[in-house]
C-alpha cells in the first residue's frame, strides 16, 4: 500500500525553494491517502461491519471481563505505528511522519485473514522493518505492505489467507470508493497507474476467459472485490516503490497485470500480491541501475565541462549534486528517508 | 551509526521476524495422536474409548444419492446438489431400542427407517410403514428429518423437510405412519435444510421451526433464472424465509413467524433450539451460510428478538453449517458449536464455540468464541458436529464430520475458481451462470474427520487413533446408545456416500448414567427439558433436543459420562412446564425413565 506521501517523493529532489504561503483552505496532500483508506474502513464498517473481531478468553480473564474482544485490524495498525516510531527514531534520529505507517497498518489489517493474532502482529512488523532493511541506493525495492503480506501468505499458508470475499452485495460502495479514489489519485498525480492497471486487467481478463473457457464476468470478478480496491488505489500507486516517470509507471502497471495473469493461469490464489512482489523490485532495480548509469554519464560530462572543481560523486547528499543529477538516488538514504517519514 | 550499519541491523531484525513466523505457523498435521495404527487396546488405554465402523455388520447398506437439478446448473451441480445426507435417531415403536431414520435425496430414491432388532442388527421398515417414498419427482427431495410427538400420544411423529414440500407423518402407535401434511397446514414449498421441534410458548404442545435455505419461489428443477445464488459470500441476505409454526393442538399449525418477530432471510443451514438466554423459554440459534449467525431470544413465548450482534455470535460473517449445544466446561451452561470452513491458504474461517460470558441475561446475554483457545476451530470444510461423552470420563467430547466435494484426487481442485467468484460483486456471484464449471474437480474433498477429546478444558483430535479414518463427504452426525450398553455410538450420513455406524467401546471402569424423560404438563417428548447432574463436585447440564447439529437429531435420552468410581449426588430435572424435580443419588449404570409429575 501507499507507504509515503505521494507528491513530495514524485518530484525530483531539487534546491530548497522558499516555503509557499498556505491558505486557510489548503490541504496537505500527505493526508489524502490516509483519509481515503480511513473512509473506506469507516464506510465498510458502518455498512457491513468489515472490521475483523476476535474473541479472546484470555483478554477477558486479564481484564476481569471488561474487554473480551479485540480487532486484529487495529492491532496491525498499532504495530505498524509503533514499529515506525521506534525504527524511525532509532535509525533516522527523528520522529517520523506516521501517515504511511497508518496506511500500512490498515492495509495489513484488512488484507490478511487469520483466526489468530500473531499473523497480524508479525505482518505489520515485517512490513515496517522491510522499509528500513531492504533498500538499494536509498530506495525501496518492494512495496512494504506487499512485502509483508506476500511473505506471510508464502511462509504461513496454513495460518494466513488473504482477503478474498466481497464485503457487500451492493455496487454503490464500490462506485463511491472508485470515484473518491480516482479524485484523490488524480490530485496526487497517480491516477494513470490505477487506470492503466484496471484497463490492462480488463483486457487480460478477456484473454484469460478465452484461454480458460470461463465467462468473461467470472474472470473479471476479482477486480470488483474489496481486495482489489485496496490493491489498485494504495499498493501499486505507492510513490516510494514505483518507478519515477509516468511512462515507466504505466509500463510497470501493465507488467504487474501481465504477471498477475500468468499467476492466475497457474491458479495461484494470491496472484496480485505475488505479481507485484515479483515485478516491483525488478523494475525498481532496473530503473535505479539505469538512472545510475545515466547519472554517471552526466556527471562525467559535468566534470569535463566544469573542470576539477566538481569532484563529489552524484548522490552523496550534497545540495549541489542533488540539483545536478535529480534522478539519481543517493547510496545512503537521506536523513528523512532513514527516519521513515515518507515510507 | 552509519547508514550501512543501520540497514544491516534492520535486515537482521527482518530475518528474526521471519524466523518467528516460521516458528509460529501451523504445520501440516504431523504424527502423534492423529496417527492411525493404534491398537484398540492402546486406544482404550490412552483415550478410554475406540470406535469401529460396523454398518454392514449391523445390516445397514444405505448409500445416499444426490438430486439432479435443472440442467442450467449442470456445470456446478456438485456444489448445488451437495446436501441431503441426514440422519435422526428415534425409538418410533417404543420398544426401548433406538432406531435410525436416514433420508435420501435422489429423485425417486427411498428413505430408510432402520428398526433396531435388538440382536445387534437393524431392518429397514420404511417402505412398509409408509415413510420411504418421499422423493417423488414434483414433490422435491429430502434434506433431513426430525422427530417429535406433536399430538402428545406418546409416539414420536415425523417431519421430513425438503427442497420442496415438507411432509408431516403421524406415528400410528409404532405400527405405521399416516401422512397429515395437508391437514396440518404446513407450507406448500420450502427449500429447507433444517428444522427443529420446540415448544416456544411452553403450552405443552410441540411447535415447529423450518428454516429455508434457497428462497421459496425457486423450483430447483425448473429454474426461471439462474440468478438464484447468494448475493455475497459473507453478507448474503437473499436466502429462504423461515417458518415458525405454532401447534394449535388440533393437529394443525399456524404460521406465526412474522407475528413473533422472525424475519430472517439468510441462508440457514442449521438451527437448534434451547434456553441460551436463561429465560426458561427456548431460544433459536441459526447457523447461516454466507453470513453471520443469528440468535433469536425468546421473550417469554410472546416474541423473539434477534440479538446476534449484541450477544457476539454475529461478530464475523462466516459459513455456518452446524449448531449444536454442549456444556463443554461442566459449568452448568450450554455453549454453541458452529462449524464453518477452514481451508489453508484460502479460507481460514475457523469454527466457533460460543461460550457464555457471565451468566445468561436475557437479551443482554453475551458469548465469547473459545474455539481457537480450546483447539476445536480447525476442522476443514466442517459440517455436522455433536457433543457427547464418548469415553464416559465426565467431559463432553466433540465429533465433527467434514469434506465438501470429493471428486478428482490430486492438486487440480476448484479452490481457485471458487475464490474468483467468492470475491466478485453481487451482479456476478448471484448468477449461477458466472460460476466456473467444476469439471469433475474436488473442493475440500477427502478430508480427515475430527474426534476431539475433551481433556478437561482443552481438546485433542484423536480421530484416526480411535478408529475414525473415513474420508467421505460427511454431512450429518447423530449420537445414540444404539445397543443399550451405556455408551454413545456415532452415526454419520455422508453425501453420496454410505451411512456409517461407529460402534463405541469404552473403558470398563468409566461409569455412566442416562435419563429418559416423558412430559405430562410439558410436551410428551420432553423436548426442552433439562437435566442438571451433580457428581464428584461437578455439574453438567444437558437438554432434550428436537433436532440439532446439521440435519440431525440425537437420541432423546440424555447420556452422562461419570468417570471412574463416581459419587452421584443428585440430578435436577427442569421441565419445560417450569416445574423441577430432584432425584437424590440416582444410581449410575442405568437409564432412569422419568415421567413429569402431574
Amino acid at each position: 500500500m501507499s507507504t509515503s506521501p505521494p507528491p513530495t517523493l514524485d518530484r525530483p529532489p531539487g534546491p530548497p525553494s522558499a516555503p509557499k504561503k498556505k491558505g486557510l483552505l489548503s490541504f496537505d496532500n500527505r493526508y489524502l491517502a490516509p483519509g481515503l483508506i480511513t473512509a473506506i474502513l469507516v464506510v465498510g464498517q458502518l455498512t457491513y461491519g468489515i472490521i475483523e473481531v476476535h474473541s479472546s478468553p484470555l483478554l477477558s480473564r486479564l481484564t476481569g471481563g471488561l474487554l473480551s474482544t479485540y480487532s486484529p485490524t487495529f492491532v496491525a495498525i498499532l504495530v505498524c505505528i509503533v514499529m515506525e516510531l521506534v525504527l524511525g527514531r532509532l535509525f533516522g534520529g527523528r520522529w517520523p511522519h506516521l501517515a504511511s505507517a497508518y496506511i500500512s497498518g490498515i492495509s495489513v489489517g484488512i488484507l490478511i485473514r487469520s483466526p489468530e493474532l500473531w499473523p497480524y502482529i508479525l505482518c505489520g512488523a515485517l512490513t515496517i522493518v522491510s522499509k528500513y532493511a531492504i533498500r538499494f541506493r536509498g530506495r525501496h525495492l518492494w512495496n512494504p505492505s506487499n512485502f509483508g503480506v506476500s511473505l506471510m501468505l508464502f511462509l504461513a499458508p496454513l495460518s494466513v489467507a488473504s482477503l478474498s470475499q466481497q464485503w457487500g452485495s451492493e455496487i454503490w460502495p464500490i462506485l463511491v470508493i472508485w470515484c473518491l479514489g480516482a479524485l484523490i489519485l488524480w490530485r496526487l498525480g497517480k491516477l494513470h497507474i490505477t487506470a492503466t492497471y484496471a484497463v490492462t486487467f480488463v483486457l487480460l481478463a478477456l484473454l484469460r476467459s478465452q484461454v480458460t473457457g470461463q465467462k468473461f464476468l467470472t474472470a473479471l470478478g476479482p477486480i470488483t472485490g474489496p481486495m482489489y480496491q485496496l490493491f489498485i488505489f494504495f499498493m501499486i500507486t505507492d510513490p516510494k516503490t514505483t518507478t519515477r516517470t509516468k511512462a515507466r509507471q504505466c509500463v510497470v502497471a501493465v507488467l504487474v497485470a501481465v504477471a498477475e495473469t500468468l499467476f492466475r493461469l497457474t491458479e495461484e490464489l494470491h496472484a496480485p500480491y505475488y505479481a507485484l512482489f515479483t515485478v516491483g523490485p525488478i523494475t525498481n532495480l532496473i530503473e535505479i541501475l539505469w538512472d545510475g548509469r545515466r547519472g554517471a554519464a552526466k556527471q562525467h560530462e559535468a566534470r569535463k565541462a566544469a573542470g576539477p572543481a566538481v569532484a563529489e560523486p552524484c548522490g552523496n547528499g550534497t545540495t549541489a549534486m542533488a540539483a545536478a543529477c535529480p534522478a539519481v538516488p543517493s547510496a545512503a538514504p537521506p536523513a528523512d528517508e532513514s527516519a521513515g517519514s515518507h515510507c | 551509526m552509519s547508514g550501512f550499519v543501520k540497514q544491516v541491523l534492520a535486515a537482521l531484525l527482518l530475518v528474526a521476524l521471519v524466523g518467528v513466523v516460521l516458528l509460529l505457523r501451523h504445520q501440516p498435521a504431523g504424527p502423534s495422536e492423529k496417527d492411525e495404527g493404534v491398537s484398540e487396546e492402546e486406544a482404550l488405554k490412552r483415550y478410554g474409548f475406540c470406535l469401529r465402523e460396523g454398518a454392514k455388520e449391523a445390516g445397514i447398506d444405505f448409500t445416499h444419492q444426490a438430486p439432479t437439478l435443472d440442467a442450467k446448473l449442470d456445470h456446478i451441480m456438485p456444489i448445488i446438489a451437495s446436501m441431503g445426507a441426514a440422519v435422526s435417531i428415534v425409538d418410533f415403536d417404543r420398544d426401548g431400542l433406538l432406531d435410525i431414520y436416514v433420508v435420501n435425496s435422489g429423485e425417486g430414491s427411498k428413505n430408510r427407517l432402520y428398526k433396531n432388532m435388538g440382536d445387534g442388527t437393524f431392518k429397514d421398515v420404511a417402505e412398509e410403514l409408509g415413510v420411504a417414498d418421499l422423493n417423488q419427482p414434483g414433490t422435491g427431495v429430502c434434506m433431513g428429518a426430525v422427530w417429535g410427538d406433536f399430538d402428545n400420544d406418546g409416539y414420536e411423529d415425523l417431519l421430513v423437510y425438503k427442497w420442496g414440500r415438507p411432509e408431516l407423518f403421524h406415528n400410528d402407535r409404532g405400527k405405521g405412519f399416516t401422512r397429515v401434511t395437508d391437514k396440518a397446514g404446513l407450507p406448500r414449498h420450502v427449500n429447507a435444510n433444517s428444522a427443529v421441534w420446540l415448544d416456544f410458548d411452553r403450552d405443552g404442545k410441540l411447535d415447529l421451526f423450518i428454516a429455508g435455505y434457497w428462497p421459496d419461489d425457486i423450483d430447483l428443477w425448473h429454474l426461471q433464472t439462474t440468478k438464484m445464488m447468494p448475493e455475497s459470500f459473507e453478507y448474503a441476505n437473499n436466502g429462504g424465509r423461515k417458518y415458525l409454526l405454532r401447534n394449535k393442538g388440533d393437529g394443525t399449525f399456524e404460521d406465526v413467524t412474522e407475528k413473533m418477530g422472525i424475519s430472517s432471510t439468510r441462508w440457514t443451514l442449521a438451527v437448534a433450539a434451547g434456553d441460551l438466554c436463561g429465560s426458561g423459554y427456548p431460544d433459536l440459534f441459526l447457523a447461516n451460510d454466507y453470513g453471520v449467525s443469528e440468535l433469536y431470544a425468546n421473550q417469554g413465548g410472546k416474541k423473539f428478538v434477534e440479538i446476534g450482534k449484541p450477544s457476539g455470535v454475529a461478530a464475523a460473517p462466516k459459513s455456518g453449517m452446524n449448531a449444536s449445544f454442549g456444556d463443554v466446561f461442566n459449568s452448568g451452561r450450554l455453549s454453541v458449536y458452529v462449524s464453518n470452513i477452514t481451508e489453508p491458504k484460502t479460507l481460514p474461517q475457523g469454527n466457533n464455540l460460543w461460550v457464555h460470558e457471565g451468566a445468561p441475561a436475557g437479551e443482554k446475554t453475551r458469548f465469547l468464541n473459545h474455539a481457537t483457545a480450546l483447539g476445536i476451530d480447525l476442522g476443514g470444510w466442517s459440517w455436522g458436529a455433536q457433543f457427547g461423552d464418548l469415553n464416559n470420563d465426565g467431559w463432553l467430547d466433540l465429533y465433527l464430520t467434514n469434506g465438501y466435494i470429493s471428486a478428482a484426487r490430486g492438486k487440480d481442485n476448484y479452490w481457485y475458481d471458487y475464490s474468483q467468484i467468492a470475491g466478485a460483486n453481487k451482479a456476478i456471484i448471484s448468477d449461477a451462470q458466472n460460476w466456473p464449471p467444476m469439471k469433475g474437480r474436488s473442493l475440500a474433498g477427502y478430508e480427515q474427520k475430527c474426534v476431539w477429546l475433551n481433556r478437561g478444558g482443552k481438546f485433542v483430535d484423536v480421530a484416526p487413533a480411535v478408529g475414525v479414518t473415513d474420508t467421505f463427504d460427511g454431512r450429518s452426525v447423530a449420537l445414540a446408545d444404539l445397543w443399550n450398553r451405556g455408551v454413545l455410538d456415532v452415526v454419520v450420513a455422508n453425501q453420496k456416500g454410505p451411512l456409517l455406524i461407529y460402534k463405541n467401546t469404552v473403558a470398563r471402569d468409566h461409569q455412566w448414567i442416562q435419563f429418559e424423560l416423558e412430559g405430562t404438563k410439558s410436551n410428551k417428548s420432553a423436548i426442552g427439558a433439562r437435566v442438571r447432574l451433580f457428581w464428584d463436585g461437578r455439574e453438567q447440564v444437558q437438554e432434550v433436543s428436537g433436532g440439532n447439529g446439521y440435519a440431525a437429531q440425537n437420541q432423546r435420552r440424555l447420556h452422562f459420562g461419570l468417570g471412574k468410581d463416581p459419587h452421584v449426588e443428585k440430578a435436577i430435572i427442569e421441565w419445560p412446564s417450569g416445574q423441577t424435580q430432584e432425584l437424590i443419588a440416582p444410581e449410575a449404570g442405568i437409564c432412569h425413565k422419568k415421567k413429569e409429575p402431574e
